[in-house]
């Protein structure tokens, strides 16, 4: 039986240099399709297939005592269980630390997962953390529910808000966290005041840049220490898998990988292989989803029912000249506001679309339509929707892949009926 | 407003994906189940036994269908399997003209098992007027050319090949493997029946193998169908789901790796290393004008060429590549490189390879999605240095 090579080096690391986080890519690195098809794999798979294969094993054998206790000892990288490592997960890790350009990253089985593996490892009871306000709402009561029980306190300040930030920062502040974009207005991060905040009160930062991806921002050049996805939405990008990642450097990591291999929130073979397999076409899509999401933002732009859009390609966005700045392209996320329209008004709208199914998650090649009011907030008091930004007249679309003029077409009937 | 109406791209991803009715998922289950529970004895449901239909396998078969503009579609285990199927419309007697730059192993089963069954078999140079038309004998039955040929990627003038073949009763059936709907849609252009090895361009990950048979005919679907069914080469549920998804970025992928390989072969038409490059997106390509024609805007992502060097030099440039593998096969994400003479088209006898123009110094690629400056530099490492006499750039093997 052959044995596989080892990982080919140039095909596993993408870094660039901080100052510049898209330049034309130096001669002796590979271009961003190259490392998703690639990044991370071996040359030499075995049975020398062109594919990695799908290994379900849930433990791997020892050929005597020696070798338990050389792997003990660190002798011998290999696998032990599969709680603690898989090789798709290994292969799956590779290629998003390679897109990223980070040294680590570890998988989860959801993105709350990751976000949960994170903080679970890295803080203690008497911590505290600073939040933008502007957030998932799973990862705000994850927090406030359930960190606060083990005495983790959260500091939720408004987003972009470095005044408040500061403010709200403590001798046990041990973290600030932020989405870049938010999540459902797009509001785009200041990562060099957010990094150099953190630098001056020697707490580490978190960027959940599920809505950029590593195509479209790479938070790692800014100096953030850990960059979370949801790989559920753009990186898988099929509505076909749940998966979550953290990426940064292998020591900070090293501490997490520990508690994911305790707490258990691995994902199966089968599921890895469909998060590798969809990243083999992430910068294709990627590219696609921006196309959809900016020409989509300027329809609804200029559409007389529209009040309001966010979109951090248009540049009516508060954060445009952050998003110009920092980003390749904006993603397939867009939020609007529909004029003089009230719930049910709006609603009407979101059930008149035919092409986006309404549901939530978004970054998928099927396009999806939802209202946050009911979607996310429906059992939420008015003063906190009020609070958080999400009006009775509000949907948010996450462009597909679809045919654009398809797409425009189709939420023009449904404004216009 | 239905979704059949709509263009390629949407429907690549919404036709045949209705939600699941029973529990709103956005993505339609696997079905793995062999059989399926009856309403009574003698009263039969809409699916009965997998090999005669299975709701991911129909989920699959509805979406190629209204990408090649069909009336219905077959999913088979591979793509042999599809034109085998094909094949098996001819009786012992019939009569088959098979264009003259097809895959070897169309040739193969042409050749060594519809001959064995008493079926008649002609290579045509369908490259030529006049050539199908002195072929065809009161006993042909059908015509079976490729919409992009292999490996010398020709382009048959299809509707008038279709004419000609109507006007004699055969039936004409496209293999449109190279081309892939996005590109040509063989129904469209007058073929009565057209073909996928659904493993390259359609599932497009080099992780299933599959084939496909699509028609505009009813007629013809139901024939095909009960030999499918009676001979039993479908395509499993996993597979089917692969299939599908893959299907979802068929178009994307399709353009920009022949927005690449157009590229890589204008870089390898001026480099002093290359003899030759066919490439049908090159003004240089004898079919040029045609592919304008027949292709939707852009030309494939195959490439051949021939270097300037010997058998042996050719053999070492295929294995010196680092983003190109070496491997049979095409159509995927990753980049491949093969020599045909040794590889693809191996099942060739010496002399037809001759006369199909594959000689031992040709080279085919097949163009993925990494980035393409990243590829060209990938055959610039390897490729002989500019003028044949400084010797070949190969790295050492």
């Amino acid at each position: 039986m052959r044995t596989p090579a080892t990982l080919k080096p140039d095909c596993t690391s993408s870094a660039q240099s901080p100052d510049d986080p898209h330049p034309s890519r130096p001669a002796h690195k590979l271009g961003t399709s190259t490392l998703s098809v690639h990044g991370g794999e071996s040359r030499r798979k075995p049975s020398d297939a062109v594919t990695d294969s799908i290994v379900c094993a849930s433990t791997y054998i020892f050929d005597d005592t020696q070798s338990i206790i050389d792997f003990i000892e660190h002798k011998q990288p290999r696998e032990e269980y599969g709680r603690y490592g898989s090789p798709n997960e290994k292969v799956v890790e590779g290629k998003l630390a390679a897109l990223e350009g980070g040294e680590d990253a570890i998988v989860f089985s959801s993105g709350m997962a990751a976000i949960v593996g994170l903080l679970m490892a890295k803080l203690n009871a008497g911590d505290e953390i600073v939040f933008f306000d502007q957030c998932y709402h799973r990862s705000r009561e994850f927090c406030y529910k359930h960190l606060a029980r083990f005495g983790v306190v959260t500091h939720q300040v408004p987003t972009g808000d470095f005044a408040a930030m500061s403010a709200a920062i403590t001798t046990r502040t041990k973290m600030l966290v932020s989405e870049s974009p938010t999540n459902p207005h797009l509001t785009c991060i200041d990562l060099e005041q957010f990094v150099a905040l953190a630098k001056r009160h020697q707490v580490e930062t978190l960027i959940d840049a599920t809505l950029a991806t590593p195509g479209n921002l790479r938070p790692l050049n800014y100096g953030v220490d850990y960059v979370l996805h949801s790989a559920t939405k753009y990186l898988g990008g099929h509505n076909d898998l749940l998966a979550g990642c953290i990426v940064g450097s292998k020591q900070q990591l090293d501490p997490v990988r520990n508690l994911r291999g305790i707490m258990g929130a691995v994902n199966s073979a089968h599921n890895l292989y469909l998060l590798q397999r969809g990243l083999k076409t992430f910068e294709l899509r990627l590219q696609r989803h921006n196309q959809n999401g900016q020409a989509i933002a300027e329809f609804l732009h200029e559409h007389p029912r529209v009040e309001r859009v966010y979109y951090p390609g248009l540049p009516s966005h508060p954060t445009h000249e952050i998003a110009k700045k920092t980003m390749r392209g904006f993603g397939g996320l867009v939020t609007f506001l529909v004029k003089d329209a009230d719930w049910r008004q709006t609603a009407d709208i979101v059930d008149r679309v035919k092409i986006p199914r309404i549901g939530p998650s978004l970054g998928g090649v099927e396009s999806l339509i939802e209202q946050p009011l009911v979607m996310s907030y429906f059992s939420q008091t008015p003063e906190d929707r009020q609070k958080f930004g999400i009006p009775d007249n509000m949907i948010r679309m996450s462009c597909g892949i679809e045919d654009t003029q398809d797409l425009i077409d189709d939420l023009q009937q449904a404004l216009e009926t | 407003m239905s979704i059949n109406s709509k263009k390629f791209r949407t429907r690549a991803i919404h036709v045949g994906n209705a939600p699941d009715p029973q529990t709103g998922a956005v993505i339609p289950p696997i079905h793995l189940s062999s059989t399926f529970v009856q309403p009574g004895a003698g009263e039969w449901g809409k699916f009965d036994y997998s090999r005669s239909g299975n709701p991911t396998r129909s989920a699959v078969q509805e979406t190629l269908a209204s990408l090649e503009g069909g009336c219905g579609a077959l999913a088979f285990a591979s793509g042999m399997a599809a034109t085998h199927c094909a094949a098996m419309l001819l009786s012992a007697g019939d009569h088959l003209i098979a264009g003259m730059d097809i895959y070897g192993g169309s040739y193969r089963l042409f050749h060594r098992v519809c001959a064995t069954a008493g079926v008649e078999v002609s290579l045509v140079d369908l490259q030529q007027p006049e050539a199908l038309s002195k072929a065809i004998r009161p006993n042909t039955k059908m015509l079976w050319l490729e919409g992009i040929g292999n490996p010398r990627l020709s382009i048959p003038d299809l509707p008038a090949l279709a004419t000609a073949a109507h006007a004699a009763g055969l039936l004409v059936g496209v293999d449109n493997t190279f081309a892939t709907p996005a590109l040509m849609r063989p129904l469209e252009l007058g073929a009565d029946i057209v073909m996928h090895s659904a493993t390259k361009y359609l599932a497009g990950h080099s992780d299933c193998l599959a084939g496909v048979l699509a028609v505009k005919s009813l007629e013809l679907l139901d024939r095909l169908y009960f030999l499918q069914n009676a001979t039993g080469a479908v395509l499993s549920p996993f597979e089917c789901f692969l299939l599908a998804r893959g299907l979802k970025t068929l178009d994307l992928r399709v353009r920009e790796q022949s927005r690449s390989a157009l590229k890589i072969a204008q870089f390898l038409e001026s480099h002093g290393g290359v003899k030759s490059v066919l490439y049908p997106g090159l003004a240089s390509h004898p079919d040029h004008a045609r592919a304008q024609k027949l292709l939707d805007g852009s030309f494939g992502a195959m490439i051949t060429f021939e270097a300037d060097c010997d058998f042996e030099t050719t053999k070492r440039i295929v294995k010196s590549t680092d983003l190109f593998r070496l491997a049979v096969s095409l159509g995927a994400v990753e980049s491949l490189i093969e020599q045909p003479a040794t590889m693809s088209h191996a099942s060739y006898d010496a002399a037809a390879r001759r006369q199909a123009g594959i000689t031992d110094s040709l080279i085919r690629l097949s163009v993925g999605l990494e980035d393409v400056d990243d590829l060209i530099a990938d055959l610039d490492a390897v490729l002989p240095a500019h003028g044949a006499s400084r010797g070949p750039g190969v790295a050492t093997p």
